[in-house]
């Protein structure tokens, strides 16, 4: 028998925000262990008379920060816990939490190999996890993150990643936005398609590890433009979320 | 024993009241179908797909996609339940039980446990006694429609009375062993058997 993954009671330290619909919350733990890069958390809410709701969030700072992990969150519209986390909860509250969970879509530098990490909207919050990580462990493999949000208010953590890849060793960004640009703008303006993945991809050489993460739609039409430009299955890690647009 | 841990504030939003007694522990109801898989949707052809019984059998089999849908088929309406929290109710699906498939190969008494396997690689270990007895399908249709790739078609097993990863997409076919090993959620943290009910989620649970 495996040691059961046990719940916690974390306490907020720091909530900030980092978009309109986004907020970064820091947790301290007193039952803490260092996850991997891309493992997730389950938070546990439980109101006065025991009604509870659970939901996972992805862990986006590194693994080699002591006893605290930062998740960022979504407000969901209509949202039953990240309506709660963001609207309710302040430094100081307590959380219940246990984790980290998910063996799969994880990161770790002694790993190497080179990198190409794909994030779709809130997607990017693993992928950060395995940036920082990538930092922090002073790892230099060639990374490229292609990013596609819908506006430019809409991008998480723009000043971290413009501050990475000016000063981390072979990191490199490409941002795309699929309904309104930057003034000035002359990256890329559209969803992500099979000639962007050639071009972000194609420097990174044949034997590149590739993450995906963002909403259903957005990870299966990068996973499959993705394999068509010859990029193994084997070598592309998904992880999905939300709802798939009505179809089923 | 501690005093339950209270959230600050929390009241919850209470949505499906009506449904309460068909909501494990831990879970919230969805109208859409989300996708969850570890890498890209696998597809295979038609004409190249088959599906094997094999293992510990009198004799292992194995149906060409034709062959297939010539078996007896049935509709089943169901409750799924994802371990990442969301709950689907009363899905409509198409496909042929894992008892008729049965029907067909001679069961050693010996087989205890079956893998799944499909394309793509992905495994998952059931215990035979949980995909027995009207237990489990094999589907085709969701919905009077050929089953979509990104959930899972050609065809996916589907065992509703466990977590959905045991629902395996594009299986190939069902290997009847001896011993239990672990598959491929159930070798990275998931829990071996994964009875919503019981809120078996990780190991350990």
């Amino acid at each position: 028998m495996k040691r059961p993954l046990s719940w916690q009671i974390a306490t907020v330290v720091d909530v900030r925000p980092e978009t309109a619909k986004v907020k970064t919350f820091t947790l301290e733990l007193p039952d803490w262990t260092p996850h991997r890069a891309g493992q997730h958390y389950d938070v546990r809410l439980t109101a006065p008379d025991g009604y509870q709701a659970q939901r996972s969030y992805s862990v986006a700072s590194e693994p080699e920060r002591n006893k605290e992990i930062d998740l960022t969150v979504e407000h969901l519209e209509d949202g039953e816990v990240s309506s709660y986390l963001h609207d309710v909860v302040i430094p100081g509250d307590q959380i219940e939490v246990r984790g980290p969970i998910g063996g799969y879509f994880v990161w770790e530098s002694a790993r190497g190999g080179s990198l190409l990490l794909i994030a779709g909207g809130s997607g990017i919050v693993p992928l950060m996890s395995m940036i920082r990580h990538r930092a922090a462990a002073g790892s230099t493999v060639p990374t490229r993150l292609l990013y596609s949000s819908r506006t430019p208010e809409d991008v998480i953590y723009y000043e971290e990643l413009q501050k990475r890849r000016a000063i981390d060793k072979g990191i490199e960004v490409f941002h795309t936005f699929t309904r309104a640009r930057p003034s000035g703008w002359t990256g890329y303006v559209r969803r992500i398609d099979h000639q962007m993945l050639r071009e972000v991809a194609e420097p990174l050489g044949e034997g590149l590890q590739a993450f995906i993460c963002g909403p259903t739609l957005f990870v299966e039409a990068a996973a499959n433009a993705l394999v068509q430009t010859g990029i193994k299955p084997e070598q592309i890690r998904t992880e999905r979320f939300g709802p798939t647009g009505g179809s089923s | 024993m501690a005093d339950r841990f209270i959230s600050r504030g929390f009241l919850g939003k209470r949505r499906q009241p009506d449904v309460a007694g068909r909501v494990p522990p831990g879970q919230y109801v969805v109208n859409d179908f989300p996708v969850l898989s570890a890498g890209p949707t696998p597809r295979t052809p038609l004409d190249q797909w088959t599906f094997t019984i094999e293992g510990v059998v009198g004799e292992s089999l194995k149906w060409s996609w034709h062959e297939f849908l010539q078996l007896p088929t049935q509709t089943f309406v169901v409750d799924i339940h994802c371990v990442t929290k969301w709950s689907k109710l009363d899905t409509r699906w198409q496909g042929v039980s894992v008892d008729t498939l049965f029907e067909h190969v001679e069961l050693d008494p010996q087989a205890v446990y079956v893998i799944a396997f499909c394309d793509g690689g992905y495994t998952t270990n059931i215990p035979l006694a949980d995909v027995i007895n009207g237990q489990a399908f094999v589907a085709y249709n969701y919905d009077d429609r050929p089953l979509a790739p990104e959930h899972g078609g050609p065809a996916r097993l589907v065992v509703p009375h466990l977590y959905f990863w045991k629902s395996a997409k594009w299986i190939r076919g069902l290997r009847l062993v001896e011993t239990d090993r672990p598959g491929f959620w159930e070798s990275l943290g998931y829990h071996n058997r994964g009875d919503p009910w019981k809120e078996q989620r990780y190991s350990g649970d």
